[in-house]
């Protein structure tokens, strides 16, 4: 064989690779989902062993509002990425904000929950094993609701001062994906906490 | 297109610009900062290696320490609270602070040589990562002057490397020793993340065109391999140390058994990472045997694809045995029952990796230089660290051997006689490259022997002394015990791989600057790393290279019989 | 040209027979019976026993597969080692074989069987043995640094010293214990008589022996509780049924009150050691520490760190942290006089 075959037959424009910032981010999701298992599995074991104390059945009320706020904010941030990738920035701004004034209502009335059950029925990380678990859980969450809130801000102050453009579709679908992930964990949170925990 | 994309070897010089990069040109300080503010996945690597090797040192001494306290019994050389703090910190170090950054450290900077990429995915998140960890070690280390813990100034976690609630809760812990332990690993394991984040991302998404993942070396595959296990397994540590520093420092009972907490809880969550954990350490131990044998033996690996499907069952299945460390905590008989048999399955994919090694060398042309000296030390360890596993799976038989020498032994052979020993195989083989110099060879032998003879004196003997009843973590032991003279046997072991580790950290310094010149391939190998310079352009390759089989520069070297034919 | 090493490969060789030569000497060195035998191989008790035949079938399959790879492994680094002829030849490229690969997949799996099969049977028969009507129950609770055992149905206490009764085959009367802990994870370890189980805070485990021959049993906790972890030793009496019932009889009554030590009595009552340890029969109700009512029943002190005599009761008293560094008992400064009274006082507790 005097020819060498540097070249397979398939590849040339046939070569596709996924892109990085999906592949990285999934790959973030993956880790943050094995950490928040944990939590649940430790919410879910000392369910009912809280042997004095508030008990869930007595103090919890069901976010209805937070809940459905947070979870049609997916939907706010997929219709934002379906206009900034037809370059339709106005419409892109607008949504975009709806998404973080969801993000922003969740979050308060997930701080007016708290000051309700610390201060009005006395239950605190330390109270009991209910109290640890209950504010570790929905802390955590609460916790990456905030850092996804802080970087949708800031998107939308970059995005009022038109420094957002199309090109910038791609990042926006990466974060999208951390929102939505974030999302799915509320929904596993709270049938936790709120519906079988209860 | 019949442009020479890739370099050709032989005549590698003449076709190839593969000058090693020129000398720096700035002050001494310019230098420093040059590599403090790299984002070059080489230099990164090598970041990573320098941090692992130097706490390598660290936590030897503290064995060495360790081995002097117990040559006799009834010893004072070391008080019992310095004692827990000298083991405990000899296993925080040795697993997150040696084994997980050389580790890394090595698939930082091999991975994108040889997928032929330029460098990683995320240059920046991988410094991030690298200097988080480096933080990690200072702040472990600190806690030796900042740690007041209960024996007076300054002190170490002492609770053991796996620190068990509820010896870790504030009742039990107080003053700042265990919240060292719990911060440093905490941000170790973040950095780890970085690390697993990245390499998952680069193998996925910049392998050179014509490089499927399917002739992607193995290398790569079980970096892959090891970190997804990273995430899925680090997160469930950082989980359950976020949930400690709630009970240090908000009261919180997650660990407090004085009120309805649960210490079982801890142990799920702590092996439910560190069974995992072990797999991370030791499957890039397998990727350097995976790329050393084939190389030495002059064939190719024995079974690619079972080679794969082998790596990735290993990680699977590692994930679903964690409770064999839990064996004596009075799970039920089923559950016990179940973990047996999880744990002997992993042996399964392992022993298939075991054999398509020995199919490898099968038929070849073994040469024996310093990388495959420590490779087949590796081999015959391994089975032996494998074996004692599956021993130590027979529950029963651990409700005897658990937490006694026999247990420290085998996971000894697993961390040493298979990972550190390849660890030092993969050094002899990439020093070259990275240097462009070849390590000594008379240094290299000496060391070989006398960690041979030293690992083998230690721990060989201390798989007796564990069946002989003695337990781990004491800081003596009566005289009555048949114990004495095999621990004296192992502690002189224990000073001779110390002798010879330090003659190869010599050997590193020293060949820098003396050794002999290595080209671009001084092994004859056939992955892409080989056709770059040695050490490679800060670009790695001239153009983008293409392959077309699994072993490109195989089928460069043997235009005749190009494994492109075969696949 | 000849490549490094290429002369070490038959040294090695020989270098790993005359370790096979040496290590069943030098196992013989580490089996030479002292004054306490660990050795988990060494059974006295079903549950060891049981466990020792498993053992040793395991290592025996274990070893058959080790000597196995290894001289396929020899074979191949002796048979196929390069010669200096083959520089530039290389062998003929071999990338796989299903048949080959298949059946190492199939005969460990056919092992594993095997293995678990057998490990399957020992677990269930051991951990789900039903407990007769004859068992001793003991109650083990874990203390850092010392053992306290409770016999419910007798109404005893004690602390540091177990004493079951022989099983013998025809008066069958195994001990039945369940292990807790007041404070953090132990582990209870006498490799001659059980594997071993852990005694953990919040959690009652269970642990059965029936020793066959009467003596003296030795262990130690096995699984790190602080700072003194390495002196919370176990010791175990296996006594003949007369000697077990006199002990217990024993155990039940209240402590001696002998006027004579009556300046000893009152040290102990005043010097707050009523705080943490209890004498039956006295003020004394302290549950922090062990129960003292018949301490010198006991052969050693301080959970078998050191040996029970009337100069170590003494010393250990005066300065707890000479024998035992972090010692939860603290030093109380006492007197010479009160140290002398005081001790003369213990040394009644029979």
């Amino acid at each position: 064989m005097s020819t060498i075959p540097l070249e397979h037959t398939m590849i040339g424009s046939d070569w596709h690779l996924p892109k990085r910032g999906v592949v990285g981010m999934c790959a973030l999701i993956v880790a943050e989902s094995a950490m928040f298992t944990i939590f649940v599995v430790a919410y879910i074991y000392y369910i009912g062993k809280s042997s004095f104390g508030p008990t869930p059945r007595q103090v919890l009320h069901v976010p209805v509002l937070g809940t459905i706020c947070l979870l049609s904010s997916s939907i706010f941030i997929w219709l934002a990425e379906r206009e900034i990738h037809r370059a339709r920035m106005s419409r892109f701004k607008v949504l975009w904000g709806i998404t973080c004034l969801l993000a922003a209502v969740f979050l308060s009335g997930t701080a007016q929950e708290w000051y309700r059950l610390i201060f009005h029925e006395g239950l605190t990380v330390r109270t009991n094993l209910f109290g640890t678990t209950f504010y570790s859980l929905v802390g955590l969450h609460a916790a990456h609701v905030t850092v996804g809130l802080t970087i949708l801000t800031l998107v939308l102050i970059f995005a009022l001062a038109n420094r957002v453009r199309p090109e910038h579709a791609y990042q926006v679908q990466v974060f999208s994906l951390y929102w939505h992930f974030v999302d799915v964990v509320w929904v596993v949170v709270f049938t936790t906490v709120y519906i079988v925990g209860r | 297109m019949a442009d020479a994309s890739i370099p050709v070897p032989g005549n590698v010089g003449e076709a190839v610009d593969i000058t090693p990069p020129g000398e720096f040109k700035g002050t001494w300080l310019e230098y420093a900062h040059s590599w403090i503010v790299t984002v070059d996945h080489k230099r990164i690597g090598i970041l990573y290696i320098g941090l692992g090797l130097f706490f390598l040192v660290v936590a030897g001494i503290e064995a060495l320490l360790i081995r002097i306290q117990l040559i006799r019994p009834l010893s004072n050389f070391v008080s019992p609270d310095s004692y827990n703090r000298l083991f405990t910190l000899h296993g925080t170090t040795m697993v997150f602070l040696v084994g997980m950054p050389i580790l890394f450290g090595f698939g930082n900077y091999l991975i994108p040589l040889m997928i032929g990429a330029r460098d990683m995915a995320f240059p920046r998140l991988n410094a991030f990562s690298f200097w988080v960890s480096a933080f990690a070690g200072f702040l472990l280390y600190y806690s030796l002057v900042g740690g007041e813990g209960l024996a007076g100034a300054g002190s170490a976690p002492d609770v053991g490397w796996f620190a068990y609630a509820p010896l870790t809760e504030l009742a039990f812990s107080p003053g700042h020793s265990t919240d060292y332990w719990t911060l440093a690993v905490l941000l170790n394991g973040i950095g780890s993340i970085g690390t697993a984040v990245n390499i998952i991302t680069t193998t996925f998404c910049m392998r050179c065109k014509g490089m499927t993942l399917m002739r992607m070396p193995l290398l790569p595959w079980l970096y892959i391999t090891m970190s997804t296990l990273v995430l899925l397994a680090i997160s469930p540590l950082t989980a359950a140390q976020i949930m400690l520093l709630v009970d240090r420092y908000l009261g919180g009972h997650f660990f407090d058994t004085q009120a309805g907490g649960s210490a079982l809880l801890w142990f799920h969550f702590f092996w439910i990472f560190g069974h995992p954990e072990v797999y991370v350490l030791v499957l890039p131990a397998f990727a350097f045997a995976n790329e050393i044998v084939p190389t030495f033996s002059r064939k190719a690996i024995f079974g690619y694809a079972a080679m794969v499907v082998a790596s990735v069952g290993i990680a699977f299945i590692s994930l679903s045995v964690w409770a064999h460390h839990m064996f004596t905590v009075g799970m039920t008989s089923v559950s016990n029952t179940f973990f047996v048999l999880s744990t002997m399955m992993v042996s399964i994919p392992t022993g298939i990796k075991v054999f398509n090694w020995l199919a490898t060398m099968w038929g070849g042309r073994i040469r024996f230089t310093l990388p495959m000296l420590f490779t087949t030390a590796f081999l015959f360890q391994w089975v032996v660290a494998g074996l004692t596993g599956i021993i130590l799976a027979v529950a029963p038989f651990d409700w005897q051997v658990h937490f006694s020498y026999f247990l420290i032994s085998h996971f000894h052979y697993v961390l040493v006689g298979a990972i550190v020993f390849m660890i030092f195989a993969a050094f002899y083989y990439w020093y070259p490259k990275a240097t462009g110099r070849m390590l000594n060879e008379r240094l290299g032998r000496l060391h070989f022997w006398l960690m041979l003879i030293g690992f083998h004196l230690t721990f060989d003997f201390m798989f007796i002394v564990g069946l002989l009843g003695m337990p781990r973590q004491i800081y003596t032991y009566m005289p009555d015990r048949p114990w004495t003279t095999l621990n004296q046997i192992i502690s002189v072991g224990a000073f001779l791989q110390g002798l010879a580790i330090l003659i190869f950290v010599y050997n590193l310094f020293y060949s820098y600057s003396h050794g002999k010149k290595a080209g671009p391939d001084p092994w004859d190998a056939w992955t892409l790393e080989w056709a770059t310079s040695s050490p490679p352009a800060p670009y790695n390759f001239e153009t983008e290279p293409v392959v077309a089989s699994r072993r490109p520069l195989w089928d460069l070297k043997h235009p005749e019989d190009p494994d492109s034919a075969y696949e | 040209m000849s490549y490094p090493g290429s002369d070490v490969t038959l040294a090695r060789l020989r270098a790993r027979l005359r370790w096979c030569a040496f290590m069943p000497l030098l196992c013989c060195l580490g089996c030479t019976a002292q004054k306490a035998n660990t050795s988990v191989f060494s059974s006295f008790s079903t549950p060891a026993h049981n466990i020792t035949r498993l053992g040793y079938f395991v290592l025996g399959v274990t070893g058959g597969i080790c000597f196995t790879m290894y001289a396929l492994l020899v074979y191949a680094i002796v048979r196929y080692r390069a010669c200096s002829s083959d520089v530039d030849v290389e062998p003929p490229q071999v990338f796989g074989s299903t048949e080959i690969e298949l059946s190492w997949t199939i005969i460990p799996v056919l092992i594993i069987i095997v293995l678990f099969l057998t490990t399957a049977g020992v677990i269930f028969g051991l951990q789900d043995a039903p407990k007769p009507s004859s068992a001793l129950e003991v109650v083990v609770v874990g203390h850092q640094f010392w053992w306290e055992y409770r016999y419910p149905q007798f109404g005893v206490v004690a602390a540091n010293e177990l004493h079951v009764p022989v099983s013998e085959t025809n008066r069958s009367r195994p001990t039945f214990m369940k292990l807790t802990s007041a404070d953090v994870n132990h582990s209870f370890w006498v490799p001659q008589l059980a594997g071993k189980t852990d005694v953990l805070p919040n959690r009652v485990n269970e642990l059965w022996l029936d020793p066959h021959v009467p003596g003296v049993y030795e262990g130690q906790c096995s699984l790190l509780c602080g700072v003194q972890h390495g002196k919370m030793l176990l010791v175990v009496h296996v006594d003949r049924p007369e000697d077990f019932d006199a002990w217990v009889r024993q155990q039940q009554q209240t402590a001696v009150q002998s006027e004579q030590v009556a300046a000893g009595r009152h040290v102990f009552e005043t010097e707050s050691c009523i705080n943490c340890h209890s004498i039956r029969g006295t003020i004394a109700n302290g549950r922090f520490g062990p129960d003292l009512t018949h301490l010198m029943s006991r052969k050693t002190l301080a959970s078998g760190a050191i040996e029970n005599t009337p100069e170590n009761l003494k010393r250990w008293v005066a300065h707890p942290d000479v024998f035992k560094p972090g010692v939860l008992m603290p030093s109380m400064q006492l007197s010479q006089e009160q140290l002398d009274e005081l001790t003369a006082y213990l040394t009644t507790l029979n």
